[in-house]
């Protein structure tokens, strides 16, 4: 199989674990082979951050929809298709000035799956984990990110089955910006708040 | 339980190294295990609080030297023996020996965009009135129980508000047990001051946990704080 082991050894051998593992499920009739296949190209290519940012971008340019998003996150979210497996209950928090959110699941690795697909390495790691229930702020530094003077963080700790969606501020200078054109700005990050909305003026430079 | 999965508030671990390049996977077994893991909770042989337990059930050092899909592996293989659905001895090379089981369901490719789609709603008929409305003053419960519970240590004892009623949903507590009792409960969104839980040492504002109804007393006004 591939040669990515970064830790060696102790990698393939897991690699052998799980193929032991799949041949038995596979033959004991437990699970369709056909049916890992689909679930993987589900998470692989269907559903991930791009997801979110479209709600994101309709929320900024769309007062009523944001109203929805407000009152309803999983049906206003549901509008785009956009539903199930670890967002059957989503709330979406909306950042203003002087207040940022974060999100976080301390016991395991909660996460939007619908509007943000499967969470990176470090959300399910115990550095972020332990951190961003007690010092948000100095999470935020390890992302490079400073908030402005006095702006408070409140997180959110995801220990039921509510999922969070993080709303950023739309960034100053993108007036009369589309929908498509607004979900450029809209990082995944930025929907954890862990991050913020992209700069426009970098975004356009960058091009 | 006080497993190694409770981190929240836990120091030592080091900076977060985001990377954003990372890619979607970090070795060829990891989707296995992701879709190992989702196929085999859509047959019902377990739900996911029972996989939860499961997981969190690993020795603490184990828990915390493991990436993510690693505990799931293990957290899968552990449901499976306990079920009896396989032996050790199959695990180990995977050649069948003994039957299959039965199972309530088997998922099929046709059917993953439709399951995924649904998703399983935890929400469920209340049980009775709410005992708590939006801007109550509530204290989580002081309780370090040896099964599964999702009232993370840092807010035990606290006191807090209850800013939002979700309806009830199905409860942690009893949903990992093997009965599989759902045995739904309110659910509350409940705010604490930074300070109440870290006192000085801390840069957040307020921290939200969701709760259960069983988590919460209630906080008279004359003791309340």
């Amino acid at each position: 199989m591939s040669g990515n082991h970064p830790h060696g050894s102790a990698l393939s051998e897991t690699d052998l674990r799980v193929r032991a593992l799949e041949t038995l499920l596979v033959d004991k009739g437990y699970v369709d082979p056909a049916a890992l296949d689909a679930l993987i190209e589900t998470y692989e290519h269907k559903i991930g951050p791009h997801n979110g940012a479209r709600v994101v971008a309709r929320a900024w340019s769309d007062a009523a929809f944001r109203e929805r998003l407000r009152t309803d996150a999983t049906a206003a979210i549901g509008e785009f298709g956009y539903s199930g497996r670890q967002g059957e209950h989503m709330i979406a928090l909306f950042d203003e000035p002087g207040v940022h959110h974060m999100v976080v699941c301390t016991l395991c690795s909660c996460y939007p799956w619908p509007v943000l697909g499967l969470p990176p390495s470090w959300y399910k790691s115990a550095p972020y984990r332990s951190r961003a229930v007690i010092d948000p702020k100095g999470v935020l530094a390890d992302f490079g990110v400073t908030l402005p003077e006095g702006c408070e963080v409140r997180v959110y700790d995801s220990t039921a089955e509510l999922r969070y969606l993080v709303v950023p501020m739309r960034p100053p200078g993108t007036e009369g910006w589309s929908e498509e054109r607004l979900a450029t700005l809209v990082t995944r990050d930025a929907m954890i708040g862990t991050g913020l909305a992209l700069d426009p003026a970098a975004v356009e430079g960058a091009r | 339980m006080n497993g190694g999965q409770d981190l929240g508030g836990m120091q030592g671990f080091g900076p977060i190294r985001p990377d954003p390049q990372e890619p979607l996977w970090h070795d060829d077994w990891e989707p296995r295990v992701l879709a190992l893991t989702l196929a085999m909770g859509a047959t019902g042989a377990w739900n996911i609080d029972q996989s939860r337990h499961a997981r969190e059930s690993l020795p603490p050092g184990q828990y915390l030297t493991s990436t993510y899909y690693r505990i799931w592996l293990e957290g899968m293989e552990r449901l499976l023996l306990e079920r009896g659905l396989v032996t050790r001895e199959e695990l180990a090379d995977g050649v069948v020996r003994a039957p299959a089981l039965p199972l309530p369901r088997r998922l099929t490719a046709e059917a993953v965009p439709r399951v995924v789609a649904a998703g399983t709603p935890a929400d469920r008929p209340e049980p009775g009135p709410a005992r708590f409305a939006p801007g109550d003053r509530v204290r989580a419960k002081t309780m370090h129980p040896s099964g599964h519970t999702r009232l993370p240590r840092y807010v035990r004892g606290r006191f807090g508000t209850v800013v939002a009623v979700h309806g009830a949903h199905v409860y942690p507590e009893t949903h990992a047990t093997r009965s599989g009792d759902p045995s739904p409960r309110w659910l509350y969104t409940v705010r604490f001051e930074a300070r109440e839980l870290w006192g000085e040492d801390t840069t957040a504002a307020v921290v939200h946990v969701d709760a259960w109804e069983p988590y919460l007393e209630p906080v008279v006004a004359e003791s309340g704080r």
